[in-house]
């Protein structure tokens, strides 16, 4: 066991964290970035892909850099450090492990080419009206039509839909709505034929879509793995998003309780700074404990996220969402209280961390959600 | 960075977990599990199978009996020591007085004290809080005053843990009057034995003697049992006090208790199956462990960090694992005690047959004591609140 950054590690560190300030130094530039059309800057895009940011989750024989799950953990604190709006998560992380872990040698040699390039981006349209976070309840369909199939259905809250050129669609190839087979995930072009994208500003800054599929053609080889055996492989692609997201929460609650300590030492009120008076002083350290149990957390996914026992994995990763969510909100809240009114205002960094924290807490599975699966693991997590 | 274990690392623990339960009395081990009290006798029996060992005081200086193992060793072996349901090695003997002495001690005193210390052929305790000085500890009272080669000794100690089986005890005294309060305190070591000394029993509120007062007067103490420095005591009961905290999270406690309580509610009746299929219960349970696999992983990460510093000045970080470990060893014990249910009232004398014990369940008496003891877990070793000023000051620059 070793806690210390190899030098390559450190190198990606300091870089990524180099890149996101210099595009992010204040809240204005943010602001600026997440107005644009697509919800952020392609020119920013680039600069992720002249760092190889894209490249990072593929191997260097399929035209990759190499990275794991200590890396992927390095980028999403820098961007979570920085309130970062471009798509890593949706393309870098779901999209992207989704076609490391489901696509075969031709589908890799086609995609990550345009990925590390820059010239596409990747996205996972999995929830549904009904589907609340189950991964299984997938109403959309994929008829099987000749050598290909036809996808009829909708996907909701989509991640950066509109600027992603290939989606990773989970579609229902046979079976009932709630069945566990008969599940595939299919490779859709974001410009096929009765593709609708429907995007709209997400609540934290970021962008979402609703996605409709009308007699969507795809041929045989759109399919990542088993057209019918496809959950596993979702499962496995939120359980790396789920660690992506521990990663950002943790970035991202960095800057804020840093903030907040601050302003407690620079507000004054009854002739002191706020930050001498007790009552304040222990919320700032419950806020820190809060911070600190996260990141272990978020080691933890990192550390569980490659595991090869399944039911090890998903308990591990269901405990890390549990304890990242209860963060989220605890120091969120926490920091908006102690800033006072200031804290409440769109012009303050704070309150847009804050945004971004509570939402984290609602995606990729809330704590019932991550809590019914802790309990149906029959021994819980200390046998994982 | 690689967060797993290594096959070394592994095959220790391996090493460890079969020794603890190869060599370490079942009896005994079964009375740690199921949070009864252990006699002297039991304490100092398994002590000297680990000293026998080498294993008694491994983060000790290796010429005293230390192992120089990492960090990530003493981890793991403190771990299943807990796991095992193995008692410590006596906590003021290994963990208080056997580190401060080997730091700031001459080297007769090591000689004299530090190996009989290790097979607990004496047995330390702890004279530091005072009636008037408990968070505010550099306040306190007892003084020693300068006589030919003796200090003489007046004042009072109290909440001295197991005080009634020691031999020696280290105290905090005051030794100028004049001086800033922490810079007139000395450390010294006092023979039970001596003249003048009485100890009191305190009944903790589950009805165990577990803690004392202790009493001085007139209690003349040899000069050349003080450690360090006159007047420098403060120093080094911050260096103790830091490497209290670091081993007060127990996790591996904590776990041992949750691991029993799933054991336990699997065999509780309730509804039409047991307590484990209770989903309430279940999800509380889920959320203690959840909490204690986070703090796991700070515990790493602090003594990783140990590892490499080589400053006596204790780590703030420490102290987030002291708040957070104390919740933790509460929460499991309201688990456990709400395990119990409506059996957790009864209080029946113990040595009677299977028959007498609430519903049969040979545990469940306990589960209340273990609950109104572990309530001292947040108050002992700096409490909670002492703890947030710490951290405050010390992390947070506050």
């Amino acid at each position: 066991m070793d806690f210390d950054l190899n030098e390559d590690q450190s190198l990606l560190r300091d870089s990524v964290e180099r890149l996101c300030a210099d595009l992010y130094p204040a809240l204005e530039a943010r602001q600026k970035h997440a107005g644009a059309p697509l919800g952020f800057p392609e020119a920013n895009w680039q600069t992720f892909v002249e760092l190889g940011i894209p490249g990072l989750p593929f191997t260097e024989e399929e035209g990759g850099f190499g990275g794991g799950p200590v890396e992927t953990m390095l980028v999403m604190e820098a961007v979570g450090r920085n309130l970062v709006v471009e798509p890593l998560l949706a393309s870098v992380v779901l999209g992207s492990t989704a076609l490391r872990l489901g696509g075969s040698a031709a589908q890799k040699e086609r995609y990550i080419p345009g990925l590390v390039e820059g010239t596409l981006r990747l996205t996972l349209a999995h929830t549904e009206r009904q589907s609340r976070y189950d991964l299984f309840d997938v109403a959309t369909t994929a008829r099987r039509s000749g050598d290909g199939f036809v996808l009829n259905g909708a996907k909701s809250v989509v991640p950066n839909a509109d600027s992603a050129g290939l989606i990773v669609v989970s579609a229902r190839v046979s079976g009932e709505r709630r069945d566990r087979s008969g599940i595939g995930l299919f490779l859709v072009p974001a410009d096929a034929a009765g593709v609708s994208v429907t995007a709209y500003p997400a609540q934290d800054g970021g962008r979402a879509a609703e996605v409709s599929f009308s007699d969507v053609s795809v041929p045989a080889d759109a399919v990542l793995g088993d057209p019918e055996g496809g959950l596993p492989l979702l499962e496995r692609v939120v359980e790396h998003g789920i660690a992506a997201l521990a990663a950002e929460a943790v970035g991202s609650m960095e800057t804020l309780h840093r903030l907040t300590v601050e302003y407690l030492k620079t507000r004054t009120q009854f002739g002191t700074s706020i930050g001498a008076f007790q009552a304040l002083q222990h919320r700032a350290v419950d806020m820190l404990i809060e911070l600190e149990q996260a990141r272990s957390m978020a080691l933890y996914a990192a550390m569980m996220v490659e595991s090869d026992d399944p039911a090890a994995r998903a308990a591990a990763l269901a405990a890390v969402k549990i304890r990242i969510n209860t963060a989220c909100r605890a120091l969120g809240q926490e920091a908006v209280q102690l800033h006072g009114g200031i804290g409440m205002t769109m012009e303050y960094l704070g309150a847009h961390h804050f945004k971004r924290l509570a939402m984290i807490a609602t995606q990729l599975g809330d704590t019932p959600h991550h809590m019914r699966t802790l309990t149906d693991a029959e021994d819980g997590l200390l046998a994982a | 960075m690689d967060l797993r274990f290594t096959p070394e690392e592994v095959a220790f623990r391996d090493e460890v977990r079969s020794f603890c339960r190869e060599k370490i009395p079942a009896e005994i081990r079964r009375k740690v599990s199921e949070g009864r009290g252990l006699s002297k006798e039991d304490i100092v029996t398994s002590q000297r199978i680990l000293n026998a060992k080498g294993w008694a005081v491994p983060h000790w200086p290796k010429e005293w009996g230390g192992r120089d193992w990492t960090t990530v060793q003493r981890y793991i072996y403190t771990e299943e020591l807990f796991q095992a349901a193995v008692p410590l090695p006596q906590q003021f003997n290994c963990y208080m007085f056997g580190p401060v002495l080997a730091t700031f001690g001459r080297q007769d005193q090591k000689e004299r004290f530090l190996p009989r210390a290790a097979n607990l052929d004496d047995w330390w305790c702890q004279g530091f809080s005072e009636p008037g000085a408990g968070s505010d500890l550099a306040s306190l009272k007892t003084k020693a005053v300068r006589d030919g080669d003796h200090y003489i000794v007046d004042g009072q100690k109290t909440w001295t843990t197991l005080g009634q089986h020691a031999d020696w005890i280290f105290c905090l005294v005051r030794t100028d009057f004049e001086a800033k309060k922490q810079r007139g305190i000395s450390f010294l070591l006092i023979d039970m034995k001596t003249p003048g000394i009485t100890v009191r029993p305190i009944i903790t509120l589950e009805g165990r003697h577990e803690v004392n007062e202790v009493f001085f007067d007139a209690v003349r103490v040899p000069v050349e049992n003080l450690v360090g420095e006159e007047n420098r005591g403060w120093d080094y009961a911050k260096f103790l006090l830091a490497n209290e905290r670091t081993g007060i999270a127990r996790i591996g406690l904590t776990k041992e208790r949750i691991t029993r309580i799933k054991r336990l509610a699997r065999e509780m009746p309730a509804g039409a199956g047991t307590m484990w299929d209770d989903r309430d219960f279940r999800a509380r349970v889920a959320g203690v462990e959840v909490e204690l696999k986070a703090l796991e992983i700070t515990q790493m990460r602090v003594a990783a960090k140990q590892g490499r510093a080589d400053s006596v000045e204790p780590d703030p970080a420490s102290s987030i694992l002291k708040i957070r470990g104390s919740q933790l060893q509460q929460a499991a014990t309201e688990l456990l005690l709400e395990l119990a249910g409506p059996f957790a009232l009864a209080a029946p004398a113990r040595g009677q047959g299977a028959n007498d014990l609430p519903g049969g369940f040979d545990w469940v008496d306990a589960a209340a004591p273990s609950y109104f003891n572990n309530r001292k877990v947040s108050i002992y070793g700096g409490s909670n609140e002492i703890q947030h000023n710490v951290i405050a000051k010390g992390i947070l620059g506050l």
